[in-house]
């Protein structure tokens, strides 16, 4: 195994050389090379088209690379290791309607576990546990739709802890929620102690959430360092399509 | 937009006909539908005999005899099939009320109304007593194609997502000043609708994505264990089993 960036620490996501090009020929990964130690949260910021979702199919090996490695725990994402890799990376989609298709919630947080061949009383531990961890406990015999979309995002998060990732992928934690919900999700994120990569162009959220941010601009990592620095550049944000919302200013927000 | 918390044909209830395993219901309500095909048609006491069955176990399971009864309207378009056989069909005729009717036609009309009345009963209860999603683990449990379960299963939860998706297509169109008067609108309902098939399936591949994400190999894994003791699977046997001699004893009189 590389070892971690600079403390030795055990790495949690290695992606080396990265690229990546969609069967019609659009190239949408140029070299991405990034490394997240465990128990970090790293925000993965970019504009739109940037390439964040194709980076992110890339680490759970729906997609596979055209050149270069993804690690993780330092297990490389191959067909053989498929299986493992999609236990250790745990993704949350964009649209919770996409990932909770089972006809419960209960159901759906233990579709995970149970393809990993988890059952009875351990299966029933985990579903519980996932669901509290994310405030849905409540919530585990009701059909998905008739949850509010905060509560349903709430979930799909849930149905990826149920699987005891090395790494949580979020893709677009904060779209389309209204600011309580919103807070609740971060207050949840906040408290887990799993490794995070959150995808997002919400910079206030990432700098609520995340201690250190990537920019992915045109399929490469065009910095890396502290969210709060990262932020205060605006050079660098218009460099990158990336605007703060109207009056925010990061120095007004300690940590 | 969602209808209440339970489907629209569930009639929640905690009564022993709820209670029982959905696989043996299934089996219960399909041997009943094959012992009531099995009868004579001539054999008007067992016909009888199965609607006293059918009365049996909807008072057992609290269904109230009206909600049958209106349950009943899916029917129709076989009842108008049926009373048209006596008109139209040949053979022996005879005079009822001054009108000719064929005589091998009513009984072809009565053997069709009665058997699938009795079995739409059959089904009617076996739904109110069963919700969709257990039926379709009942299903499962029996080895019933795994592909068309799931293919059921994701109906069952995609419907109103993809109803709720034509809703705000139908409102955005009709913000923007359209009226569906005559046939000159198709063109543009008929592109919604393309366009609402293009969504579902995109949505289609991102479920199968996220499904791929966690673990999915093809098969459904096993959740709930829908274990059925053998006094369950009699229990449920006594209907069918009580048809199927009703018939049995029908076509050794008739």
């Amino acid at each position: 195994m590389t070892p971690g960036s600079d403390s030795g620490t055990a790495v949690s996501l290695q992606v080396s050389g990265l690229a990546y090009a969609y069967p019609d020929g659009t190239q949408a990964l140029f070299g991405v090379d990034l490394t997240i130690t465990r128990g970090e949260r790293v925000a993965l910021l970019g504009p739109n088209g940037a390439g964040k979702t194709t980076l992110v199919m890339h680490l759970n090996g729906i997609l596979t690379a055209g050149h270069g490695t993804v690690e993780v725990a330092g297990l490389p994402v191959r067909a053989d290791t498929l299986r493992e890799i999609r236990r250790r990376v745990g993704l949350v989609f964009q649209d919770p309607d996409d990932q909770l298709f089972m006809p419960t919630v209960r159901e759906d947080v233990a579709f995970g576990p149970a393809n990993l061949g988890v059952r009875g009383a351990d299966l029933e531990r985990r579903v519980t546990h996932a669901l509290d961890r994310v405030g849905m406990l409540e919530a585990a015999n009701r059909p998905p739709h008739h949850l509010s979309f905060g509560q349903r995002r709430r979930v799909a998060v849930a149905t990826v802890l149920a699987m005891e990732p090395e790494i949580l992928v979020l893709d677009e934690p904060s779209s389309n929620l209204d600011p309580a919900s919103r807070r609740e999700l971060a207050q949840i994120l906040k408290n887990l102690d799993v490794t995070v990569l959150m995808v997002t162009h919400d910079l206030p959220y990432a700098l609520e959430l995340c201690e250190r941010s990537l920019i992915l601009s045109r399929g490469v990592i065009a910095a890396d360092g502290a969210t709060r620095s990262l932020l205060a550049d605006d050079e660098l944000l218009a460099a990158h399509r990336l605007e703060l919302p109207y009056g925010f200013a990061p120095s007004a927000h300690p940590r | 937009m969602s209808a209440g918390h339970h489907h629209a044909l569930y009639l929640p209830g905690d009564t022993p006909v709820h209670r029982l395993p959905p696989q043996c219901k299934l089996i219960a309500a399909m041997g009943f539908a094959v012992a009531v095909v099995a009868t004579p048609r001539e054999a008007w006491g067992a016909f009888g005999v199965d609607v006293l069955l059918l009365a049996v176990v909807a008072a057992v399971a609290r269904i109230p005899p009206a909600l049958v009864l209106r349950r009943m309207v899916v029917e129709v378009p076989f009842v108008l099939f049926a009373v048209a056989i006596p008109f139209i069909g040949l053979g022996e005729r005879i005079e009822v009320l001054g009108v000719s009717l064929s005589l091998p036609g009513l009984w072809a009309a009565w053997n069709i109304l009665a058997k699938a009345t009795l079995g739409v009963v059959a089904s009617i209860l076996l739904a109110a007593t069963t919700e969709p999603r257990m039926m379709l683990l009942g299903a499962e449990r029996l080895r019933l194609p795994a592909l068309l379960v799931q293919i059921a299963m994701f109906m069952l939860r995609y419907m109103s997502v993809i109803l709720d998706q034509a809703r705000r297509m139908r409102i955005a169109r009709e913000s923007r000043g359209f009226v569906a008067r005559d046939i000159r609108q198709a063109p543009v309902l008929a592109r919604s609708a393309g366009a609402l098939f293009i969504r579902s399936y995109e949505r289609g591949e991102r479920v199968h994505l996220a499904m791929l994400s966690r673990g999915y190999t093809g098969q459904m894994p096993v959740i709930d264990d829908l274990p059925a003791s053998w006094r369950q699977w009699s229990a449920a046997a006594v209907l069918p089993a009580l048809a199927l001699t009703t018939a049995v004893v029908a076509r050794s009189l008739v």
